[in-house]
């Protein structure tokens, strides 16, 4: 795709979620002079973002130390903090590299319920098609009814070949034979699916455990990459998955979804701050194509509504 | 991560010493704190505004019962505001009220779990209720969905409207109707695919079924995960097709679920169910005390305040305050406090009660908290003479032998009363030198002393 559509449809998906915000900072300031009551709008504007209340007022209070008092428009408003907030995010913004010398490249994904891992494995499995390597999948959501099916037909998307087992079959047991098949077929990255699972679930917790370590034997370097999915209308608890999901299985990289919606996703701000744990991409849509790199700067103005 | 918001508000007002009712400034200053937990909890911040002014009328002038700080006092009013909020006691069930075929339309987000919840429904339905369930999966959008339905159809025992590939949603809704008048069930539950509230063709789409199949009750299906944005959902869902009940998904997570006030508030919906579980059976009613208190993040404080406030003798309560400050407090005290909690019920529940005490409570496990224990206690302490009481140092082998005798239990059982006393005396040092700030902050397991705990010695506490 062209540079230029990419931004385009970047903006499209982002654009719809940012409109609200936009409106109200523009009815804030037309020109005002930075008090307590707009930096306090501002804040507020964060919160709603789902910042959360501690980064926001983060936020501007550094903002309050080198602008308060200053006559402002509501242009060089949304530019100063959208640096603000994109100076958090440039740490952490990191594409997903493959190294094709894995042979293959395991990458496994984990996530709460619903919150878009076996999509989203559909569109990065259409990126590795279309850049040339040769993906492969392990549908190891062998709990769920019909999530088999379901990354099935994502195989048959990308034409990626998809290693199943029986519904409640040992879902480690499955990644074990998924990379064997993968080593020997040559593959460049191996994908995994995973059931979703609340984080407070010991059991299931272990469960990926388990999956790791049985990776760990056919290949001790895998899995080489451990994505949390998460979706955009997460609150707070996102925190907690975070910190949970990365104690127990290591989780290298995180994937946004849902950024199409009306939710913004303000909490990664606050996950970058706290985990300074590396984002990759957000989803925008429910087709293959629907996948971008996390950038931070457009993530950081589109939170602001500026243009 | 959070302080919860009950550590909070104790820490505001224990700068406050006891005044009788409670002031504008107490209540400002609270307001804040009662704000920023509520965020927390992810409750949208154009519902905390109007909480929060709700909770400023009801809180400032109130009077603060004798036997709760007025933190307590404030969280309380909180609590009760918050239930109300939260749709008042009890339960409110889903509406079966209309001729069959009844339609249930269920509506939500990617990935809120409308499709685990229908069939949820249609196993409770069908077993609580005795109804003929007719599922049907109207979600030609995400792969293989329609056949994950069916899949929980055979689960639950109900019948699954046959898929047939290339139909519209509204054909298939309307399909599913007339299956349900021609098969004659009693229930249609029509699950529709995840869409987004801004997404105006699919918002098109779901208002063209709801024409179509006329659902007593359409349901938006909510993650408790879900953050500020569930008061754009809620009012798009809400204004654009007419939400009769909310549903309130992974309530088994760790999430505080301030959604559901958002989306309670925004719709004016009553939250009918919540989610608990993968299974088809983990399926409750909504409970608004216990959300509330989730919400707040603290123990059922609430109920102690209200216990207590019902069954402690004010006068003999403060009396006993005022000896374990002086470090006067002896076994009859002790006896008298056995009665006090005797009276407010089980130690376990008790304990649960408070904040912070959740983890105690499950390393020492539920066996020895039980009355049982209290009643021998206090038996063995009325064997004893007021002397023995005020100086329990004086006990040797036959005073021991006498009491365990005329109380009907064994010296082991004296010693380890006696021990527990000891135990409990350094406590209350502790506690005199932490001050009530720190024993609110770090809660009763501050005050154990090292050997106390279970897993340490396999001494009792209680
Ligand atoms: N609008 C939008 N929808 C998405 C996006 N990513 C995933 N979805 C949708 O979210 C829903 C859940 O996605 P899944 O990929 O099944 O999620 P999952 O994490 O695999 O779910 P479980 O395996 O059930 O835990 C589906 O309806 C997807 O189409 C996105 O970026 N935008
Ligand atoms: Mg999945």
């Amino acid at each position: 795709m062209a540079l230029g559509a990419f931004f385009a449809r970047l903006k499209e998906g982002l654009a719809r979620s940012t409109q609200k915000i936009t409106e109200s900072i523009n009815a804030i300031f037309k020109k005002r002079r930075l008090d307590d009551a707009a930096l306090e709008e501002l804040e507020d504007i964060l919160v709603s973002a789902d910042l959360g209340a501690a980064v926001a007022a983060h936020i501007i209070g550094n903002f309050r130390r080198t602008r308060f008092g200053k006559e402002v428009t509501d242009e060089e408003i949304r530019e100063t903090l959208a640096s603000e907030i994109a100076a958090i995010l440039e740490p952490v913004a990191q594409p997903l590299v493959i190294e094709r010398s894995h042979k293959p490249h395991v990458v496994l994904v984990v996530g709460v319920n619903g919150t878009g891992k076996t999509t989203t494995i559909g569109k990065l499995a259409q990126q590795y098609r279309e850049s040339g390597l040769i993906p492969m999948l392990v549908a190891g959501d062998t709990f769920r009814a019909a999530a088999v099916e379901q990354l099935q037909i994502w195989g048959q998307r990308t034409q990626a070949e998809v290693i199943t087992a029986p519904q409640n079959a040992d879902a480690a047991g499955l990644a074990f034979d998924g990379l064997t098949r993968a080593q020997a077929a040559g593959a460049d990255v191996l994908l995994i699916d995973t059931a979703g699972r609340l984080h407070n679930k010991a059991t299931l917790m272990e469960e990926l455990r388990k999956i790791m370590r049985v990776l760990k034997k056919k290949d001790p370097t895998a899995p080489h990459s451990v994505l949390l999915v998460l979706d955009a209308t997460t609150g707070q608890n996102a925190i907690q998955q975070v910190k949970v999901f990365k104690e127990m299985v290591d989780v290298t990289g995180l994937i946004v979804t849902k950024l199409d919606g009306s939710a913004r996703g303000g909490i990664v701000v606050a996950l970058a701050e706290i985990f300074s744990i590396p984002i990759h991409a957000v989803g925008v849509g429910e087709q293959a194509g629907d996948l971008r790199p996390f950038d931070a700067r457009d993530f950081a103005r589109s939170l602001v509504g500026a243009a | 991560m959070f302080e919860t918001l009950s550590e909070k508000l104790s820490g505001v007002f224990d700068k406050l010493r006891r005044r009788g009712a409670l002031s504008e400034n107490d209540v400002t200053e609270a307001l804040r704190e009662i704000r920023l937990a509520l965020l927390d909890a992810d409750v949208a911040l154009e519902v905390v505004r109007d909480f929060t002014a709700n909770i400023r009328e009801r809180a400032i002038g109130a009077e603060v019962t004798k036997s709760v700080t007025p933190g307590q006092q404030m969280v309380k009013i909180v609590h009760d505001v918050l239930v109300e909020s939260l749709g008042g006691e009890g339960a409110v069930s889903i509406n079966l009220n209309a001729p069959a075929p009844i339609a249930l339309l269920m509506v939500g987000l990617q990935g809120s779990g409308k499709t685990t919840t229908s069939g949820k429904i249609a196993l409770r339905l069908k077993d609580k209720q005795r109804k003929k369930v007719l599922l049907a999966s109207l979600d030609t959008q995400r792969p293989a969905a329609q056949l994950q339905l069916q899949q929980l159809a055979e689960r639950a025992g109900v019948a699954c409207l046959p898929i047939i590939m290339g139909q519209s949603p509204v054909e298939i809704a309307r399909r599913a109707m007339e299956t349900g008048r021609r098969e004659v069930f009693d229930i249609v539950i029509l699950d529709t695919a995840g869409r987004l509230a801004i997404d105006q063709v699919l918002m098109d789409e779901v208002k063209a079924i709801r024409d179509a199949t006329r659902p007593i009750e359409t349901l938006l299906v909510v993650d408790a995960m879900t953050g500020q944005d569930a008061v754009n959902t809620a009012r798009e869902f809400n204004q654009q097709i007419g939400v009769t009940g909310i549903v309130l998904t992974r309530m088994d997570g760790d999430a505080r679920g301030g959604a559901a006030l958002s989306m309670r508030a925004i719709t004016g919906a009553p939250i009918k169910l919540v989610g608990s579980g993968e299974k088809l059976d983990a399926l409750e009613d909504f409970h608004p005390e216990r959300v509330a208190s989730r919400i707040l993040g603290m123990g059922d404080i609430v109920s102690l305040v209200e216990r207590a406030a019902e069954t402690i003798d004010q006068a003999e309560a403060e009396k006993l305050a005022a000896k374990m400050a002086k470090g006067t407090f002896d076994l009859a005290d002790y006896a008298n406090q056995l009665k006090q909690i005797a009276k407010m019920g089980s130690l376990s529940g008790i304990l649960g009660m408070l904040p912070g005490v959740g983890k105690l409570k499950a390393r020492m496990g539920d066996a020895n908290l039980d009355g049982a224990i209290l009643k021998r206690q206090a038996a063995i302490i009325s064997s004893m003479t007021p002397k023995e009481r005020r100086t329990p140092d004086i006990l040797k082998a036959s005073r021991k032998k006498r009491i365990a005798a005329g109380s009907g239990t064994s010296v082991q059982e004296v010693n380890k009363l006696l021990k527990q006393f000891d135990d409990m005396s350094t406590m209350m040092k502790r506690m005199q030198k932490m001050g009530q700030k720190g024993l609110l902050r770090q809660g009763l397991g501050a005050l154990m002393p090292k050997g106390i705990m279970p897993g340490a010695s396999g001494r009792r506490l209680f």
